[in-house]
């Protein structure tokens, strides 16, 4: 019973964190919007008092909005455009295998099984999508399924399979999402500001001349700076300890905690880099593809600044869970 | 006092609700995680007589083994009570567990489409009657400590909720790893 009430409680975590994250955005967006409106002069400041119509702003907030709709009904398939993945087919019998691996961990996390997708890269990775567990995708690498067997793939699935049940693909969708919109708004605002910024700010000196209009100037400047780095911690904290729970629920799913640490360490042991993986979507992977699997991954920046825990504290912690009695001991396989 | 005196009765009614419909919920998650276990008991009888026509020609020095794995199919298909059939599916088991173990001394199967397929499908089925077995008695386990334990029991037992049976994997069978077969690509040993 505690391993349900678990699951439910970060499942309803999930959808606050979700909502959070879903207004934090928009308001974001909105202060954007507000001091574009001040910058090309459509609201004035003067005398402490606003006048004109907030036309960006409304703007903004509008861009918000749909944006966050399109991110929860089509977010996934945006991921999956992103990373140039394609539906997986039974065309081979490692493909088999994978369906049939989805279909095992499915069973039993008791959840319908997630739609699998194919990355055509040689390094092996594995990353899990969508809105709530009827809409979800598990989205493989080539090389994950040239070079996983299938207890590794069983690991591999099932920290996926935890992911999805705990509504942490939702969260995660989101963010990658929306924190590419910001990042293009404030793009967007940079160029205002560059091609077409001092002939308004002349005319706009000259009419108030108000101290106000600098400092909302300045504030939208950081601002349009600091949102998509803020946006991107935001994305890590959260998902940084999330990675240490998927992985003990997968040694839940498999009951073999051998599983999913071969496959880590087999991750690590890879030399090739994911290059499909942006900023963007790096955080959604098993393992960061750009953070990449150094192991000297200790220092305080490297922490605050990674979306998962080190692979090396990871498999440590699986070690652990592996000697641990009362643990089925792993029996070689042939 | 009298509103305390009817908010406690009121709570009392709320939690025996919900005490009573979860114990609801339980069961029919038995009865559903069951039904998943039989649909893939089917799925390996329908799939047995092929594979071992697929392989028998291959496989001469192992008609023991096939021969087995055939009887204890029968069994289980003619088996008249829960009990005997879990012991013949058991059975059944691990018969396949050594046929495909044996298959590995056979590289020549490996060049087999045919029989990849049919030992893929076979290995998947065998790994979803266990994860199915395995997500079913974790559910039992549920339940049965709500039934067993105060103050749901007092819901339990005013009910008519009955203890489930697990579904235990025979001896020998535990001993056998969830299955992998040497069609997974070369991997480097540690």
């Amino acid at each position: 019973m505690t391993a349900a009430s678990d699951f439910r409680a970060l499942e309803a975590t999930n959808r606050r964190e979700t909502a959070v994250l879903v207004v934090t955005m928009i308001a974001i967006l909105a202060a954007l919007g507000f001091g574009l409106d001040v910058w090309a002069g459509s609201i004035r400041i003067a005398d402490g008092s606003l006048s004109g119509f907030p036309l960006l702003t409304i703007f903004a907030l509008i861009f918000g909005a749909v944006q966050a709709l399109i991110s929860f009904y089509g977010g996934a398939g945006l991921v999956l455009l992103s990373v140039h993945a394609h539906p997986l087919t039974p065309d081979t019998i490692q493909h088999q295998r994978v369906l049939d691996t989805i279909n095992e961990m499915a069973i039993a996390a008791r959840m319908p099984p997630p739609r699998a997708y194919l990355m055509d890269d040689p390094a092996p990775n594995a990353f899990a999508t969508g809105r709530d567990p009827a809409h979800s995708v598990i989205c493989v690498t080539q090389g994950l399924v040239d070079k996983m067997d299938r207890e590794e793939l069983q690991g591999v699935i099932g920290h996926e399979m935890s992911h999805i049940r705990d509504y942490d693909i939702r969260t995660m969708m989101m963010v990658a999402v929306m924190v590419g919109g910001i990042a293009m708004l404030s793009d967007f605002f940079f160029r205002m500001m560059f091609y077409s910024g001092g002939g308004r700010r002349s005319r706009n000196d000259k009419n108030d001349g108000g101290g106000a209009i600098v400092v909302i100037y300045l504030a939208t400047l950081i601002l349009a700076v600091v949102a998509p780095i803020v946006a991107q911690l935001v994305a890590m904290a959260i998902s940084r300890q999330r990675e240490y729970l998927a992985d003990a629920s997968s040694v839940e799913f498999t009951r073999n905690p051998r599983a999913l640490l071969r496959a880590l360490e087999q991750i690590a042991r890879s030399e090739s880099p994911l290059k499909a993986a942006t900023s963007g979507t790096g955080h959604l992977f098993i393992v960061n593809p750009r953070e990449g699997v150094r192991e000297d991954r200790e220092r305080f920046f490297d922490n605050l600044l990674s979306t998962h825990p080190p692979l090396t504290k990871r498999i440590e912690r699986l070690r652990a869970m592996l000697g641990a009695p009362g643990q089925a001991t792993a029996i070689p396989q042939s | 006092m009298g509103y305390i005196v009817l908010l406690i009765i009121a709570a009392i009614v709320v939690w025996a609700i919900v005490a009573y419909n979860s114990l609801v919920r339980l069961r029919n998650e038995i009865d559903g995680s069951w039904r998943q276990i039989d649909v893939q008991l089917k799925r390996r009888h329908d799939l047995i007589p092929n594979l071992v026509e697929a392989v028998r020609g291959y496989m001469q020095y192992e008609r023991e083994t096939l021969n087995q794995v055939v009887e204890a199919r029968a069994k289980a298909l003619t088996a008249s009570d829960q009990g005997s059939r879990i012991a013949a599916e058991n059975q059944l088991s691990s018969g396949i567990g050594r046929l495909l173990a044996v298959m590995e001394n056979y590289p020549q199967l490996k060049a087999d489409q045919n029989v990849l397929r049919l030992q893929e499908e076979l290995t998947t089925t065998e790994n979803q009657i266990a994860f199915a077995r395995q997500a079913y008695n974790d559910v039992v386990l549920s339940l049965n400590t709500r039934i067993q334990t105060f103050p749901s029991n007092l819901i339990a037992g005013n009910f008519g909720f009955h203890a489930a049976e697990y579904f235990k994997a025979a001896p020998e069978d535990q001993a056998v790893p969830k299955v992998d077969l040497a069609m997974s690509a070369p991997r480097v040993q540690q």
